[in-house]
């Protein structure tokens, strides 16, 4: 069976394949091999409330899911809020460790992660560091670049002159037509900035990022999907693995979506990222928390 | 334009004392708005303020450099505990104004929301 051929069956049994062919990510082109990888975000360990009963095996279940994909992709990235936040630093590391631990549970290894505002604001990304490494960084996979970037550590939400002055340098050896990943937490464009959906400084790294052909934005911080693009840039959000969000600006507050006894985890999940083909495409598959 | 206080008006002031505004109705000059910003609200997070009438509002923090951004007017503030920061407005027409912080000061932050309502 190919690739191609099991996404199919996974979009009919549960999953949900996006469309490709967004203008700006729908030509990773290249002669590099096919590839996969898959997506966690806002897993939000420590959570305790009415948003979901559930929050202290919804994680390990889907690591468990990942972990039975028939065919494993080439590496994980988690893109923030591993953990829900809290004023207390000895609380915040043993979040930190809880997390690591269960996840330390994935087959497939290397695992990326990126700080969300809930694990790095209140210190600046301290004790994130200490359990996880650097905020940003940046490798190369299979002809495609990828790219961290924080915008949490600091608390107004910006990226910071520092790490623009870093990606500009950065992607400066890249050629302008090299398929670029960039991961991030929160959008980079203002999404919904009367719910703090934005970056403070985002748009001076999507004028960074512009002169390169084919660039795709996967983030996390909404609990939800969104797909935008400014100019030719793809920006893709992925659902949280805690509770969702209410739709940008449907409601006064953002506040979460309240849990569906009769549909457990409604609305979380996590996704497959595949660069398929010449000249590639970015295909994103959904996947629910448990897979029917 | 001068505003004379009467007993009613007295009233109203301390009501609105009560609520954590202040409300000063000078002779000359904007009124004034006086709010705090404190984990993980603004009191008041309601104010009501007429359309042409210019304002200066004062917001003081207590406990984190809060935020203070106004996204529909495109103003935004940080708010250090220790100093009064100043957000002078005048709306144009009535409607409502949300504000919120811009700055991630903890587990509520998602919360701390306000609004200008302008009549």
């Amino acid at each position: 069976m190919q690739r191609r051929d099991f996404l199919s069956l996974a979009a009919a049994g549960g999953g949900a394949v996006f469309a490709s062919g967004l203008a700006g990510c729908a030509n990773l082109g290249g002669s590099a091999k096919d590839f996969y990888f898959v997506q966690l975000s806002d897993t939000h360990w420590g959570y305790e409330g009415p948003a979901n009963p559930d929050a202290k095996v919804t994680l390990k279940k889907a690591v468990a899911a990942v972990n039975a994909l028939p065919e494993a992709p080439d590496f994980i990235v988690f893109t923030g809020d591993l953990t829900h936040t809290t004023d207390d630093p000895a609380e915040r590391r043993r979040r930190l460790a809880g997390f690591k631990e269960i996840v330390a549970d994935l087959k497939v290894k290397p695992v990326y992660f990126m700080p969300g505002e809930h694990d790095a604001s209140l210190d600046n990304g301290t004790a994130f560091k200490e359990f996880f490494g650097d905020t940003r960084y940046s490798f190369d996979h299979k002809g495609v670049h990828f790219v961290a970037v924080d915008n949490v550590s600091d608390f107004g939400a910006r990226i910071g002159e520092d790490q623009l002055a870093w990606l500009r340098a950065d992607l400066a050896k890249l050629d302008r037509n090299q398929p670029i990943v960039v991961l991030t937490h929160r959008p980079l464009f203002d999404l919904e900035p009367k719910w703090d959906w934005a970056t403070r400084d985002g748009a001076a790294a999507l004028q960074i990022l512009m002169p390169y052909a084919n660039v795709t934005v996967l983030y996390g911080h909404i609990h939800q999907e969104n797909h935008r693009m400014t100019g030719h840039i793809a920006h893709h959000s992925a659902k949280s693995l805690i509770f969702a969000l209410p739709a940008p600006g449907s409601q006064d507050k953002r506040t979460p979506l309240p849990w569906d006894a009769s549909a457990p985890y409604k609305g979380l999940g996590w996704r497959e990222v595949e660069a398929e083909g010449a000249p590639r495409e970015i295909r994103l598959t959904e996947f629910p928390v448990v897979r029917a | 334009m001068t505003r004379t206080i009467d007993r009613r008006g007295l009233l109203g002031q301390a009501a609105a004392l009560a609520a954590g505004a202040f409300i000063v109705r000078a002779k000359a000059g904007p009124r004034t708005v006086e709010l705090v910003a404190r984990r993980f609200r603004y009191e008041p997070n309601e104010i009501a303020l007429e359309a042409g009438e210019p304002v200066l509002v004062l917001i003081r923090s207590l406990d984190f450099v809060h935020g203070m951004n106004i996204p529909a007017l495109g103003k935004r503030l940080d708010l250090l505990p220790g100093r009064v920061a100043q957000l002078e407005l005048r709306p144009a027409e009535p409607g409502v104004i949300d504000f919120l912080c811009d700055n991630f000061c903890g587990d509520g932050h998602e919360e701390m929301h306000g609004r200008f309502v302008v009549t």
